[in-house]
């Protein structure tokens, strides 16, 4: 189980996330909806380690992964050096496997200034997915992708059967998830639990 | 229009763009020292040479082998002073943005190295120097070194955090993060840095040859001509050091388009 139990951040003055708890099965594909500014972003970064807590406990799969709201592509490497880069040595060869999965075959020698701004993003997704790991945190996967991309890519995503837990504004992207947890903030709160397929509810 | 239009009206504006100048200080220069000449009764040239003056002396200074040999050495003093500076500066940088000891101890003494007149530093360095030689090198090095510190120091603390931040998720490690994600960041910074060093290095291992008049140098060759009142061959040397950071200029900046054959 995925599970954040009475977690507290706070950025200054502003408190986003108050004794918050939350779990989440270890299967299939969870989204996050809410309004902007609430405190999606703020959880997948607990969720990803990257963000310390004030109070409360985490657990999640060993090594979790996130792709950010933000594509944070290094300007000075192609497409392909991106993939490569996070695949360890004896991984190399599976760069096309990668980029196969976000569309982004026969770009493997551009740069980044070359992309569009959906290219962009399924390249940073490609390159989330390639690091690996236990869990799969996706902030805003498929901005600036149109919904029948996004439904495919989405699709390639759940057969490689890690968890996901990803946050979303699209409603076809929701709709697309095993459970939706509706959010509302700051401080982040649950407003609802859609189950499809086994949520628990918190 | 076709790329090879392009190309065709690309190369005149260029030539121009080197031409016009030229030719405008040249005539500004020629009507001065026509001025300085007509004031001074004919004897102009011992203050402001005319220009073909100063460019028959300078054939004629060519035409000797000790002309290549001060030219060639002075060169390599400055170079290897540049270079050697450039390193320990970048190093140094690398140092204090990394280890908060280094920062502690390093920082202070290159400050005071930056506020170190370069003609103190001449006068101590040529007390300490094994030989006359090594002054220049050595001056030049000390005027390049905080230069190089400032502005690595400046790229590292530059670099995207949010780039810093991805490449953690992304499980990089030390080496990965260095070679991916700072070095790409700070090149712009060391490039911009070499650049102002080495106009720095010229000025003060010059400055240092002609204090310390090592054998073959062309600050020697300045001072001698400063001292025999032959001004056009002052106006000649000068000329040489001008083309020759030119040319050092030119070739580093070939060096670092090569060696940064990634995408900045």
């Amino acid at each position: 189980m995925i599970s954040v139990r009475n977690i507290t951040v706070r950025f200054e003055e502003k408190q986003v996330l108050d004794r918050f708890s939350l779990e989440v099965p270890e299967e299939g594909i969870t989204a996050l909806s809410g309004p902007s500014g609430c405190g999606k972003t703020t959880l997948l970064r607990v969720l990803a380690g990257l963000q310390p807590v004030e109070a409360g406990t985490v657990t999640t799969p060993p090594e979790p992964v996130i792709l950010f709201q933000e594509n944070r592509l290094l300007p000075w490497r192609t497409v392909g050096q991106h993939i490569t880069d996070v695949l360890p040595r004896d991984r190399r060869g599976e760069v096309s496997r990668w980029l196969a999965l976000a569309e982004l075959e026969g770009e493997e020698r551009n740069y980044p200034a070359a992309l569009s701004g959906g290219m962009g993003r399924r390249l940073a997704l490609a390159r989330t997915l390639a690091c690996g790991g236990g869990l799969i945190l996706l902030d805003e996967p498929f901005a600036g992708v149109d919904a029948p991309r996004a439904a495919r890519i989405l699709a390639r995503v759940r057969s490689l059967g890690l968890p996901v837990v990803l946050s979303s504004h699209e409603r076809e992207t929701v709709e697309l998830c095993d459970r939706v947890i509706h959010l509302d903030g700051p401080p982040l709160r649950i407003t609802d639990d859609t189950e499809n397929g086994g949520l628990r509810s918190c | 229009m076709t790329p090879s239009t392009t190309s065709r009206n690309f190369k005149p504006i260029k030539i121009l763009r080197a031409v016009i100048p030229l030719a405008f200080w040249l005539g500004v220069w020629q009507l001065a020292a026509y001025l300085v000449d007509l004031r001074t009764g004919g004897h102009g040239a011992l203050l402001l040479p005319y220009p073909l003056l100063v460019a028959g002396r300078l054939a004629a200074l060519a035409g000797q082998p000790a002309f290549w040999q001060s030219a060639a050495v002075t060169l390599g003093r400055i170079f290897g002073g540049f270079a050697a500076g450039a390193a320990v500066g970048a190093l140094t940088a690398a140092a204090t943005s990394a280890l908060r000891g280094a920062d502690w101890v390093l920082t202070p003494a290159v400050k005071v190295i930056r506020a170190i007149p370069v003609a103190s530093f001449i006068v101590l360095v040529l007390l300490w120097a094994p030989s006359s030689g090594w002054v220049p090198a050595i001056v030049s090095g000390l005027m390049v070194l905080p230069v190089l510190w400032g502005n690595v120091s400046r790229g590292v603390l530059q670099t995207d955090p949010l780039l810093l931040e991805a490449a953690r998720a992304y499980r990089f490690g030390r080496g990965k993060t260095l070679r991916l994600v700072y070095l790409p960041s700070v090149r712009p910074y060391f490039v911009s840095g070499c650049a102002t060093g080495l106009g720095l290095a010229w000025k003060a291992g010059v400055a240092a040859e002609v204090l310390c008049q090592p054998r073959l140098a062309i600050g020697t060759q300045l001072y001698r001509a400063k001292i025999t009142l032959e001004t056009p061959d002052l106006f000649a040397w000068t000329a040489v050091v001008i083309v020759l950071s030119f040319l050092l200029e030119y070739a580093l900046g070939i060096l670092f388009r090569r060696l940064g054959g990634e995408k900045t």
